[in-house]
Parts: structure tokens; sequence; C-alpha cells
């Protein structure tokens, strides 16, 4: 069993102040200092009562007299689930009954609370440890305040849903004896549970926000209103790289609702009553732009990247061995380039944030995956402290990396400022579309040598617009499979803006790289799945030795015999055409059998089956949800994600000229966790990065050809 | 600026707004009903769908001029307390991600069940085509559609 003391400061200030609803708020921290916090209402939906008296016991948890425990999600919740799985983990160590709680979506506050971000599946993964330590040690609390009631040892109690009982029979509920805690010392070597004893963890459990959610409760950011807040639509370059020369708002200011037009750098903001008149008026604003610096286009980029791929790079990410030796010694040597275009998000709901600059202080609120980030973008582009912003999380309506950005935090900080008033800055679908921070543009060149069917040499060159999408990656598979192993990365400068775009690393890789295994295996005349099995056989050693390498190829392999085994691999299925693809990528292994069938005349992606390796699985009704939806999304934008520059002008504005998949496209997703115990690790980004590749090799086997090239449906017609 | 009288959710609501205003930013902007989502303005995603005497239409398409005498139901007034089959295999089926497209697969999803009494899971997708769903929870929707349908 587990034990903590480390970790937590020990720190046991007090604190009592009046409650808002009147009865007396008793602060007792231990991660912390403690404030009083809003609570929200849950008004017309059945949960827990809410009780007089709250005690605080930690930035995390409050437990009112009547025995119902509020808890704090810290993370901003973007669909990852957070809201629901990062509480139940708290719960579970505190012991209480997942009935009796109600979650609170907790503000930016870097005093309670450690990387308040959603980004790279980190979140259950960061902080498991903390949060079950979190729960643990206020359990511990409790039962140290019952075992004083009744003058006993505290390891003669026993605690169930939020009960303590002690020899005789006699109970006392967490509100019972939460008030006790006030003057009680940090406990030290709190235990933890033993995952077999685990109650609401592995357990399926409703989303917290559901019920709003069916019943349109104002839960996002899009639903803020403030009062005496007005709104705002805001005119930007419709080029990269044009700047606003003039303007002419006359028409603009007569439509009704319309407050005010304003500059604002190179952008153009109409503030009016509502949404409707803002966008109505935009549009009628006639503003004259010239060029600052190149009007781009996809064509050019495309060539540049070629060329940057001829070049490569002098210093290689990660080098073993001499792969120039081992292509010169080769019996053969395949080489294969794979390209993809920009991406915008396409978070469903546009981005949007309310900000009330004030002289005191700055109050924002909105959907935003980064918030310590965004109060430091807003401070410096008002040029105030830090200390003085504030940042409110709403839920989001989808993430994917575009909300890490706070550029639409900024401009609404900006227009509130120039107004003096509070405002919420929407941007229209067009604006979300066209002036994203996207997915940047780019090429793999892969090359392997076979000698005597071994693969001996291993070389991949990434070609980027603006910045090139590397972490960890030369240190991912087949790093430590390949003696001879080289990664190097180019990119050429672009003033279209790019961001980090779901599984930023990998979304495309994967699929280049699964790929091009396939392509391998089938050269070398042995089975796709076998020969990453061998290859993941041979890493072993190398993983063991070198700590760069990042996955594990023992669970690697794991997770590719139950993906092969459920998906039926080697097993004939008259009329299904089946690709493999396995990868790791952000803490997780993912493997996965797509389904390819023939309908009409048309390849049609049929059904993914995915294995996945993520340790303990905290809810697992919303963790299949997310690798269904991660399955979904990959193979949607491989299919159909297209987006190109010409005179640097976005090729869509609108999900007219985006597609994206929708229901008939999308296949049957089974999900299959491997069941190992270990810590968790995140579910946001891993399934997506192998789905493209597992499709790219099953519509190989249906049509014959093999696709290079995202979205497949530009290189073959058929499957649009 | 023109007052129009509407039927919103059963009750008479009076609303001064343009009349080329969408339904859309009435309900939201003007009489607070913000389950009603915008997404793209253009009926393309769906996200805004509502009912108009009982057909799913695109409130992002519908002005508020040409609404009189009819009766708009949004995601608010589909049922008292999610009784409504569509929000119950909902939940049975844990549906959302983000949950911002969701009112508009439940208003579509309610709409269709009601004209289509038994449909095959190739009417299910297809009725769905029109809501888009970033998230990628078609599989859901679609279970819980079917759901939804053995319970109408």
């Amino acid at each position: 069993m587990s034990t903590i003391n480390k970790q937590l400061k020990r720190r046991s200030f007090l604190k009592a102040s009046a409650a808002a609803g009147g009865g007396v708020v008793i602060g007792f921290t231990f991660l912390a200092s403690c404030k009083q916090e809003k609570v929200f209402n849950y008004a017309d939906l059945p949960t827990p009562s809410m009780p007089d008296n709250w005690t605080t016991m930690s930035g995390y948890i409050k437990i009112g007299e009547n025995g119902t425990i509020s808890i704090m999600n810290p993370n901003p919740e973007i669909g990852q689930n957070v809201k629901t799985s990062m509480p139940m983990i708290i719960a579970e160590e505190l012991d209480c009954d997942w009935d009796d709680v109600i979650v609170e979506q907790a503000p930016l506050d870097t005093e309670k609370y450690k990387r308040q971000v959603a980004g790279g599946s980190q979140s259950i993964r960061h902080d498991w440890d903390l949060l079950r330590k979190t729960g643990a040690t206020a359990k511990a609390m409790l039962i140290s305040a019952a075992a004083k009631r009744w003058d006993v040892d505290p390891t003669t109690l026993t605690v169930n849903s939020g009960v303590i009982t002690n020899g005789k029979g006699e109970t006392l509920g967490y509100g019972d004896v939460a008030a006790d805690i006030i003057d009680m010392e940090l406990p030290e070597d709190v235990p933890l549970k033993d995952p077999k004893d685990f109650k609401i963890i592995g357990k399926n459990t409703s989303n917290v926000d559901l019920k709003g959610i069916l019943t349109g409760q104002p839960l996002f950011g899009i639903d803020t209103k403030e009062e005496g807040m007005v709104y705002a639509s805001m005119i930007r370059p419709p080029a990269f790289g044009q700047k606003l020369v003039t303007y002419d708002d006359q028409a603009a200011k007569s439509v009704n609702g319309v407050l005010d037009v304003v500059q604002i750098d190179n952008k153009i903001a109409v503030i009016a009553k509502s949404n409707w008149p803002a966008i109505k008026a935009k549009k009628l604003i006639v503003a004259t732009w010239e060029e600052e610096s190149e009007l781009e286009n996809s064509i050019g980029h495309n060539s540049d990247m070629d060329e940057l791929l001829a070049q490569g790079s002098e210093e290689p990410r990660r080098k073993d061995g001499d792969v120039e030796k081992a292509f010169a010694e080769a019996d053969e040597v395949l080489e294969r380039v794979y390209e993809a275009p920009y991406l915008p998000h396409n978070c469903l709901e546009p981005m949007n944030y309310f900000a009330d600059v004030r002289e005191d202080k700055i109050y924002t609120k909105g959907p935003i995956q980064t918030p310590q980030w965004t109060q430091s973008r807003i401070a410096g582009v008002t040029g105030r402290e830090a200390s003085e912003v504030s940042v409110d999380l709403t839920r989001m309506g989808g993430g994917f990396g575009r909300r890490l950005y706070g550029d639409f935090a900024e401009e609404a900080a900006q227009i509130s400022q120039a107004i003096g008033k509070p405002v919420q800055l929407l941007f229209t679908r067009e604006d979300d579309m066209t002036a994203g921070t996207f997915r940047p543009a780019s090429k793999y060149k892969i090359a392997a040598s076979i000698k005597e069917g071994k693969v001996t040499g291993y070389k991949l060159t990434e070609a980027c617009m603006s910045a090139n999408m590397y972490g960890l990656i030369p240190n991912f598979f087949p790093a430590g499979a390949i003696p001879n192993y080289q990664v190097e990365t180019v990119n050429k400068e672009s003033n279209i803006t790019i961001g980090a775009w779901r599984a930023p690393y990998t979304n495309f890789l994967g699929f280049a790289e699964q790929s091009f295994f396939d392509e391998l295996a089938d050269l070398m005349k042995v089975d796709a799945v076998q020969l990453r099995l061998d290859l993941l056989e041979d890493a072993k050693g190398p993983a063991e030795e070198d700590d760069r390498i990042e996955y594990s190829p023992a669970r690697m392999q794991e997770t590719i015999k139950l993906a092969a085994e459920k998906g039926g691999w080697g097993v004939d299925e008259p009329g299904v055409y089946k690709g493999f693809s396995a990868y790791y990528s952000h803490n997780t292994h993912v493997a996965e059998v797509a389904n390819v069938i023939m309908k009409d005349g048309t390849p049609v992606v049929d059904k993914v089956i995915c294995a996945i390796d993520c340790g303990i699985v905290v809810n697992p009704i919303a963790a299949k949800n997310q690798v269904e939806g991660g399955v979904v999304d990959g193979i949607g934008h491989a299919m159909y994600g297209d987006f190109t520059f010409e005179n640097g002008k976005p090729s869509a504005a609108n999900f007219d000229k985006f597609r994206l998949i929708r229901s008939m496209e999308a296949p049957k997703v089974e999900v299959h966790f491997v069941d190992n115990g270990l810590n968790p690790t995140g579910l946001g980004e891993p399934s997506l990065p192998p789905a493209g590749g597992a499709i790219a090799n099953a519509l190989h086997k249906a049509t014959g050809e093999r696709l290079y090239k995202q979205p497949f449906i530009n290189q073959n017609e058929l499957l649009g | 600026m023109a007052a129009f009288n509407i039927n919103v959710n059963g009750t008479n609501r009076s609303v001064d707004v343009d009349a080329d205003t969408p339904i859309l930013w009435v309900l939201r902007d003007e009489l607070n009903l913000v389950g009603t989502k915008y997404g793209c303005g253009i009926a393309q995603c769906g996200a805004c769908t509502v009912h108009l005497d009982g057909t799913a239409v695109r409130a992002c398409q519908v002005r508020i001029s040409d609404v009189s005498n009819k009766k708009i139901t949004t995601i608010e007034g589909l049922s008292d307390d999610l009784h409504h089959p569509v929000q119950q295999a909902w939940i049975e089926h844990d549906v959302p991600q983000c949950g911002y497209c969701q009112a508009g697969q439940i208003m579509t999803a309610a709409a269709f069940l009601k004209e289509n009494k038994a449909p095959s899971d190739q009417d299910i997708k297809e009725a769905m085509n029109g809501n888009i769903c970033r998230c990628g929870t078609y599989n859901r929707i679609q279970a819980a559609v079917k759901t939804a349908a053995k319970n109408m």
C-alpha cells in the first residue's frame, strides 16, 4: 500500500468567514490558502441537497453538514470528460458515495491548483497521484475527527460511502464531523487504496454536466451573460500577409442595435446590443487592405517542402548507427513521401470570450484550454498585472488545440478596454475557420533498407511550414527497433498562423509511418502485424538501456495482440478488407484494425476495432467515448480534411466548403482496453493518430492503391 | 425595429428586433434561451435545430418575421424534466463529449422519430446526417436514436 507525506505542504491555516447564505464557511487548507468560492446554481436538476454550511477541506473538497460533498474540477473541460473523471479520483480515495457529490468548475487559481491545462492528454496522468492523495488526506482527517469524538483509536474505525463506523456499530457521517477538522494537524503517511478496492474508479459514471447539456442550460462560453454586456464581432484581414489601410463604417453604424465601430490594431470591431446586428453590420464595412508580406499559395508551399525534403538537415533529431551505410549495403530500399495540408480545428462552438476591463481589475470568462497563459496574455495586451486578471472557466464546445491559444481572449480584452464596457467577442464560423491557428502543412519522406529479410535502416525526414511538429517523436517507435536510425526535421517560415491540432505531433505522422510499415511488410512478404511484433521484440533491449525511448515495446506488443485478436486479424472474412495500424502517443499505446467493405463499387470504412492501453480506466463509458471519437475524427480528417491557400486566402470559410465527417460516413468503432492495472494515462488524443493508417491500409487491400496524400478523396475520387 | 409576437415553448413572447433577425439570435440574445446553439449560420451543421410547428428547422435560417402564428419548440421546452424518450436515451448512452451539438442532434432526432416510428439503422444514419458532431459521437447518437425509437 502506498502512503503519502511528502508533497503536501504542512500548512494548517484557519479561516472562518461569513458565507453568502448566512452560514459560516470554515476553511482549512493543506494545499493552498482558502478563499470563499462561488457555488453554481443547480436549480431544477436532481442533485444532492445543498447544505447550510460548507467546511472547506482543501482547494478541492468542501463538505456540507448534511453530507453533501462538493468537489472542484481543477482543469478545463473541452469534452474530454475531466470534469467528471478528475473528481471521481478524489471521491474514490475520500471514500464517499458518488451520489452525494456535486462537481464545481474551478477558476484559474495558481495557488490551489497545479497545471490547469487541457492539453496533451495529460490531466489524468499528471494529477493521478495528487488527486488520490487529496481525497485520502481528507478521509484520514475525517476519521481522526470521529475518533476524537468517540475517544477511540482511529485505526479501529471503518468507512463506507462517507459513513464512519466504530467498534460498537455507532456511526458518524462526514457531514457530522467535518467541522471538527479545524484544529487538526495534517496527517502523515496517509494510506491510498489498493486499486482492487476501487468503487468509483472503473465504474461507468454519467457526465456531470449531462443533464445541463440535455436541457440547454448555459454551460458554454458562448452562453455567458453578464450585467451591462455588449457584443462584438471582429473584421480581420481576409488574407494572411495583409494589413488594414482604411475603412468606411457609415453603413454599418446605421444598423439598428449597433453601438460603435472601433479599430483594434490591424482589425475592426463592431460593437452591438446583440450578436445579429454585429454580424450584419460587419458585412457593411468597406475596408481597404494592402500587402504587408507575401500572399502565399499552397502550390508554393508544396514545392518549398519538396526542396526541404531534398535538403534535409545537418543536425538530426536522433541518429543511431549509420543509415547511409545500411542503405548502401541493402538488398532493397523503400522510400515514400507522404503529404498533408493545413487544417483548421473547427470546434463546433466558435471562439468567443468575455472580458470586462475595469480600473481596479479585469474579470474574464470563457472557453480556454490554457487559463494561466491566457491570464498573462491578457495582462500583456492591456498593460496590466497578471494578478489583476481573473479567469473563470466555462465548459467548451470542443478544443482540439485551438483553445490553447488565447488570441480571442486578448481581442476581447482589447475591445473591452477600448470601449470601457464588458463585452463578449464571438467569432462567426467564417472568422473561426479563416483566422485560425492551423495544423501546418507537412510532408514526410520515409525510407527503410532491407537486408537478408531484416529491416536494417530507417530514415525519416519531416518538412513543415513554419514550425516542425516534433517533440519526443524521434524517440517513439521505431527508435530502438532498427540499428541504423535517423530522424531529421526542416521547416520554412510562413506568415500563416499555426498551432497544435489534436495529437499535434502525430496526427499525420501516425498515418504516414503506419502506411509505410504496411508497404514495407508487403515488400518483405511478411504479415503486417508480425513485422511490427518482431520489430518491437528487437526494441526491448535497446529500450531498457536508452532512457530517451518513450514507448514500451512490451506494452505495445500486448496492445497489438489484443487488436489482432479482437479484429480477427488473419481470419478470412469474405468481402472484408482489413488494415492494421499501431501507434504510441501521449503516453498511451493503441492498435487498430480497420474493416473496409465494397458497397456499389465504392470502398467504405465499415468498422474499426481498437485496442488501447491507457492503464487503469477511470470512467469506462466516457473513456470509450473518447476512443470512438478519436478514431472517427482521425478518419474524417484523413479522408476529407482539405484546406489550402491561394494568395494568402484560405480555401474554405464554412462547412459548405470544408467537409467534416458526418453520421453516414462514421464507421462503427469497437473499443477494447488492455487490463493491466498500471497508473492511468490520457485518452483525448491517442486513438486518433493510428486511424488514418488503419483505413489507408485497408483501402489499399480493397482497391490495390496506396494512399500517400491527405485528404484521401483528393487522391482517389472513388472515396468521395 | 419592430415588435414581433412569437410563441416559444408554449409561452407567448414579444420581441423588438429587425425583421431579418434569425430566430436563433432571438432565442439566444433576446429570450435567453441559449440551449439552441450557433455553429455555422448557413444551415450546414444543425447545432441550431429547433421545431417549428413540430418540424425540425435550422433556426439560423428562419427569420423572426416568418414565425408569427407558429409554435417554436427549443431544447428547453422539449420536455418537463428530461422525460422525452430521446433525452432519456441520450442519458442511457452517455452520448455527449463536449456537448455543444447535442441539443441540435436531439431536436433532429425527436422530430424524425415522430415521423418514422420504426426506423432502420440506415434510416437513422441518414436522418442524423445533417447534424455535425465535431467530437465524433456518431456511434452513440445512432445507438441512442435507436433506443429512443423503441420507447417513443
